[in-house]
């Protein structure tokens, strides 16, 4: 039995001529956070949808505890508890928080062929899981439009947790939110791994990423530049190895040049 | 959007958090899609009452007059009524109703077939279209608005032409003969609790004809069908599972198909429905005139549509209620037929109809608006 909860081995994914991702490994252990990031066009799209199973990854194997995986299919990734939440979190904004809770999977009772979507039970749990978490559904009958993002992406998330996801992959979480919002969000991740989760946080927001983290991975035009523990790396270092470091010690340059020139003005 | 409100302040488990804030009834009420049927049905009535009170339009047999026509018109746009709420339309309302319509009469008169199992020859036509609606907006993500226009012209072309061709003519008479002892047909046909009527008759209640039996005979077939199909939809949409992924697959296809609702079963079969409710009121209609006619239930479509918005659908989908649909149905029911009590030309009712339609969808939008951005 290896350490690890879940390993992608060196995963590539080519369309056509196209090399999306090449040898791309990420090992993750319970409870821990790993940062997955990447400039725009770094692949990390492709990446997910890899983890999710939407894709089939052309080279490499996913490793999930101690047995090889192949998906056929994105519901075979949920099956074996890889949730993955994706940016638009799918959410429906006019339905109650209970009904976009349990969405495909909603709870039943009562004799076959009248069975009724118990709604008593969902709301129930919709509201207890909510309030695990600090988020007060003062009435989980209410629209999903009248919460805020941050606790959209809750919700999103503790569903993802709820119907029995051990690693779980976020798609630019804090993204669209502002810092409020998106701390609670982070929080909300921590405390998640703290309950033996693995999470690959995907972003391209280092000052999210790093407090929250416990490795980083970063994606640069489709290949990884490495895995490092928080240790090993600043903020500083991960910011100038996403952007590909030289442009942005070049655009330095220029900026100092042009501060020159107009001080001498 | 369930049990909503009505749950939040009678359910113990919840309404002890003292965050809860009291919600006034109004505000309740107002978070409702049929709310904005319910008042316009309750305000068409007023008007009725003031304007053809004493005019007969409110005698038993009056009133089972305009029910009928609401009741007619309530069994497509419940059944619209979902499909929009589904996230799609159809526009091949009107013309399957010919089509059903011709289906039960031809093989019932012309090939010899027990009514019965003409009727069944119906609905399982009925299915078909409704399937290959489904399939073609599901497999093509063409918008349900083309595919069904295409399917509008196809029934009532074909119609027209097999009618025609086998028939030699346009209409199909000759049916009420064979209703008498059809094992089915009664389900189509019969008027109910006439006892009712009966007893009200004898006690003068009710307006009697001049052999002293009643006017209004019975509850016409159409509003026992209506009724029934309000309970079934309502239960369907606020107390099933299934109900649950109509929600889902008219709010966001997308997000709905990610966590595993089966967004195209859902929407084939809501398109069979609205088919199978065509037929049904094809079979009332036919049955009730003893003939099939080809050009019948045309623009059926637009007025179901019309109805399912005034009851509080949206448009672009994920909303609605099949309650506000049959409040919808009851007020152009009402208009339609009050209007020849009043001395109000006739051509003024699609003045009104259109009027209705424009203020109730910039109503729901506005209420749409509030459900969702009431942060």
């Amino acid at each position: 039995m290896s350490d690890y909860l879940v390993q992608f081995n060196n995963i590539s994914k080519f369309f056509g001529k196209v090399i999306a991702l090449k040898d791309v490994t990420m090992r993750l252990k319970k409870g821990e956070i790993m940062c997955l990031l990447g400039d725009n066009g770094a692949g990390k799209s492709t990446l997910i949808k890899t983890l999710a199973g939407v894709h089939k990854p052309d080279e490499g194997e996913i490793i999930f505890e101690d047995n090889k995986i192949v998906f056929d299919s994105p519901k075979d990734a949920l099956d074996i508890g890889i949730g993955t939440v994706y940016q638009d979190l799918a959410l429906v904004p006019l339905m109650s928080v209970t009904r976009n809770f349990f969405m495909g999977r909603e709870p039943q009772k009562g004799i076959p062929f009248l069975k009724t979507f118990d709604v008593e039970k969902a709301n129930k749990i919709a509201a207890d899981r909510m309030g695990q978490i600090g988020i007060d559904v003062r009435d989980p009958s209410q629209a999903v439009g009248t919460m805020s993002g941050g606790e959209r992406q809750c919700l999103a998330i503790s569903r993802a947790i709820y119907f029995g996801a051990k690693v779980l992959v976020l798609d630019e979480p804090t993204s669209a939110l502002g810092v409020h919002q998106a701390s609670m969000v982070l929080k909300y991740i921590v405390k998640a791994a703290s309950e033996g989760l693995a999470v690959i946080l995907i972003t391209h927001n280092v000052h999210h990423a790093y407090p929250v983290g416990n490795s980083f991975t970063v994606l640069n035009r489709g290949k990884s530049m490495g895995t490092f523990q928080k240790k090993d790396i600043s903020r500083e270092k991960l910011l100038s190895m996403m952007a590909g470091g030289e442009e942005l010690d070049k655009l330095e340059v220029e900026l100092q040049e042009m501060d020159r020139i107009h001080n001498k003005n | 959007m369930s049990l909503k409100s009505k749950s939040i302040s009678s359910k113990s488990s919840l309404n002890e958090d003292e965050r809860l804030k009291k919600i006034s009834p109004l505000r309740v009420l107002l978070n409702r899609p049929e709310l904005g049927a319910l008042g316009g049905s309750i305000l068409v009535f007023i008007f009725f009452g003031i304007v053809a009170g004493d005019t007969g339009m409110f005698s038993a047999y009056g009133m089972l007059n305009f029910l009928d026509v609401s009741a007619n018109l309530g069994i497509i746009a419940i059944a619209a009524a979902m499909l929009m709420i589904g996230g799609e339309f159809d526009l091949s309302i009107g013309s399957m109703i010919g089509f059903a319509g011709i289906c039960i009469a031809i093989p019932a008169i012309y090939w010899g077939w027990p009514l019965w199992m003409s009727i069944v020859f119906a609905f399982a036509m009925a299915v078909l279209v409704g399937y290959f609606n489904g399939i073609m907006v599901v497999k093509t993500g063409l918008p349900s608005f083309i595919v069904t226009l295409a399917m509008l012209f196809i029934l009532r072309g074909l119609t027209l032409a097999i009618t025609r061709l086998i028939t030699g003519r346009t209409q199909v008479p000759g049916l009420r003969v064979l209703i008498e002892d059809d094992p089915l047909a009664w389900l189509f046909a019969t008027d109910t609790f006439k006892w009712l009527f009966t007893w009200l008759g004898s006690l003068k209640l009710i307006e009697l004809r001049t052999d002293g039996t009643p006017l209004a005979t019975g509850i016409p077939p159409s509003v026992i069908w209506f009724i029934a199909l309000t309970l079934f939809a309502t239960w369907i949409l606020m107390k099933t599972r299934y109900g649950n992924w109509i929600f889902a697959s008219g709010g966001d296809k997308v997000g709905a198909t990610n966590v595993g609702v089966p967004v195209g079963r859902v929407k084939i079969s809501l398109f069979i429905g609205t088919a199978v409710a065509s037929t049904i009121f094809a079979c009332i209609q036919v049955l009730d005139a003893g003939s099939a006619d080809t050009m019948r239930g045309t623009l059926k479509e637009l007025e179901a549509i019309a109805a399912a918005v005034v009851g509080g659908c949206l448009l672009t989908g994920g909303y609605g209620s099949a309650i506000g649909a049959a409040f919808g149905a009851i007020i152009f029911g009402t208009v339609s037929m009050g209007i020849f009590y009043t001395d109000v030309d006739t051509d003024w009712f699609k003045v009104f109809l259109g009027a209705m339609m424009l203020i109730a969808v910039v109503f729901n939008n506005y209420i749409r608006k509030k459900v969702t951005e009431s942060k």
